[in-house]
């Protein structure tokens, strides 16, 4: 019996020829990403444990970015507390402010990220790395201080559910849409414990910046981890960004492997997709929620706000005027330079929006953009869950870019393709 | 004499259990003091030392904040009882020696309030009011390993020191 690609990375990862779903292994971690809500608490569990070390200092990747800048006093000794850590331990990759950004968006754009690794954070949505052909899953705290200080973590392999993408994406359709209609369809824990592996046709012509918003919210579903195969598109962005280690192993799934499941999509057939709180699974097409009424629009996060976001949004926003609040938030410094340089920056400050630094902020309700009770936001970030952007009461609608900022310029939930 | 806090709900996220707003600490007792917080503002007045949290489907979805089992154990609460737990919800418990419990019955057989008494070894929830025992299927071995060593950290600590 065959393997699927998540099988044979676990394998390799454990130094043997198979394994199988449900088995219980150990398996040495090729990168560890450290952010600055989760980290500082696993720096502490070392250092009382009296296990203060660190298993590599060139596979652990940190970068403070859900409070960042500090919001508050409580906040800035986190980030005194990782700062303190990570020069302690001569962290090599240590991002530090005005060069860190979004945790899932920087790592990929600084050559972290290679295809065969094993990759966890303490971070959900550290699934977003599979879009490159790694195995890379969230982990708590207590996990992240076991994988510092040894390189190593038990892991359930998990069984894979394959999902076709067939057919080719619509004008004004995004892989947003493609995610929220999957998850839409499986429900947020329909992929519970499970490698969730994308496959098919439509991923061909998706950037790996679009491939990676759909890895990313494979932890919506309820997966363990999302997986894309490897191909001409990775490779290509690999060899753009790829820096110090270029060398990595590709592997496939047979065409034999098992699967739990398979589920086959017609992504030609996917309308731009609203989730409705409070869940990310609340996914209808459009045309079923246009006219709802909003109060801010939000551009950005590890789930889309890349390079390609900015851009789908601009070209919405040029010449028009936003009706509602609308922050633009570019997920890491290059991604932020890059949108000045290309004179994106001037689309947004013409419509009338906000441009902030980097950081998680807003997202996770944290700041920059904290929303009031009964405030509604269409957002293109990841979860809608009671109070994620701020008062219990108020509501996030999860969207593409091009979705909230058609909305933006409305005021209400709006279908992009007539901004088209 | 545990009680037990029912919530028929599916899909009790980790915002709901410690809302993002207080991750600017990892303090144990501060977090306990918003345990629940977005789902029940009465909930940290209401629960006792050993009491135990009865919900549905997919409990703790959502972030990996570790900070959701802390402010749970903070809260004094013995145990969660779910119908199912979110995959790193469950991770995380296990990781900080916190037993949890899986049981596609306990909702159904628990109401808000009834007094319960859990026998781990043996498996067993005893509902006191209404008189009817539950079982479950106890953590799997290399899991209670963990447990009963106090948590992972300090379970590695004895591995690399046996
Ligand atoms: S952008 Fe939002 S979802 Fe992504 S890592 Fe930050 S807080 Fe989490």
């Amino acid at each position: 019996m065959g393997m699927t690609i998540t099988e044979k990375i676990l394998a390799k990862a454990v130094g043997k020829a198979k394994v199988v779903p449900g088995q219980l292994v150990d398996a040495k971690i090729d990168i560890v990403m450290c952010h600055d809500i989760t980290t500082p608490p696993a720096i502490s569990m070392l250092e009382e444990k009296g296990i203060d070390k660190v298993f590599d200092r060139e596979k652990i990747v940190v970068t403070p970015d859900h409070f960042q800048p500090a919001k508050d006093i409580k906040s800035a000794e986190l980030h005194k507390r990782l700062d303190g850590w990570a020069k302690r331990h001569n962290i090599k990759y240590y991002y530090k402010i005005g060069r860190a950004g979004v945790c899932h968006a920087l790592l990929p754009e600084q050559g972290h990220i290679r295809p065969g690794e094993v990759i966890v954070g303490p971070d959900s949505h550290t699934c977003t790395y599979g879009a490159f052909a790694a195995f890379s899953t969230g982990i708590g705290s207590t996990d992240a201080a076991a994988a510092i200080a040894t390189g190593q973590l038990w892991f359930k392999v998990p069984a894979s559910m394959k999902f076709v993408l067939n057919g080719s994406l619509g004008p004004g359709v995004y892989s947003k849409d493609v995610v929220l209609a999957v998850i839409a369809r499986v429900g947020t824990d329909g992929a519970r414990y499970k490698a969730m592996e994308f496959v098919g046709p439509a991923l061909k012509d998706m950037s790996m910046e679009a491939r990676m918003t759909i890895t990313n919210m494979a932890i919506e579903a309820g997966a363990k981890s999302g997986i894309i195969g490897f191909d001409d598109v990775t490779k290509q962005y690999l060899d753009e960004h790829l820096k110090d280690k270029t060398d990595y192993t590709v592997y496939e799934s047979d065409s034999d492997a098992q699967y739990d499941a398979v589920e086959e999509f017609d992504c030609s057939a996917i309308e731009p997709m609203v989730a409705l709180p409070h869940l990310p699974s609340g996914g209808v097409p459009i045309g079923e929620c246009a006219g709802k009424e909003m109060d801010q629009a939000y551009i950005g996060s590890c789930t889309n706000g890349r390079i390609e976001d900015l851009r789908i949004a601009a070209g919405i926003l040029k010449g028009k005027q936003v009706a509602i609040r609308t922050l633009i938030v570019p997920a890491t410094p290059v991604i932020w330079k890059q949108a000045k340089d290309e004179g994106l920056f001037d689309i947004f400050y013409e419509a009338g929006c906000v441009i902030s630094a980097p950081t998680c902020g807003a997202c996770l309700g944290g700041f920059m953009g904290v929303l009031a009770a009964g405030e509604k936001c269409v957002s293109t970030t990841n979860r809608n869950f009671v109070g994620r952007m701020g008062h219990p009461e108020s509501e996030v609608y999860l969207a593409s870019p091009a979705t909230a900022a058609a909305s933006a310029v409305e005021g209400k939930l709006a279908d992009p393709r007539s901004f088209l | 004499m545990a009680k037990a806090h029912v919530y028929k709900r599916d899909h009790i996220n980790t915002d709901e259990i410690i809302p993002a707003r207080y991750l600017n600490t990892d303090d144990q007792a501060e977090l306990a003091r918003h345990c629940l917080e977005d789902l029940d503002k009465d909930f940290v007045n209401k629960v006792k030392e050993g009491d135990v949290i009865v919900a549905g489907e997919d409990f703790g979805c959502g972030s990996s904040r570790e900070h959701a089992v802390w402010a749970i154990r903070g809260a004094k609460v013995q145990t969660v009882i779910a119908k199912s737990f979110a995959r790193i919800f469950y991770r995380n418990a296990i990781n900080n020696g916190f037993y949890i419990i899986e049981s596609p019955d306990a909702l159904e057989k628990i109401n808000d309030g009834d007094e319960v008494e859990i026998d781990y070894k043996a498996g067993l929830i005893k509902n006191k009011t209404a008189s009817i025992d539950i079982s479950f299927n106890p953590l799997p071995d290399f899991a209670l390993e963990i447990i009963n060593d106090g948590g992972l950290l300090e379970h590695i600590t004895k591995r690399t020191t046996d």
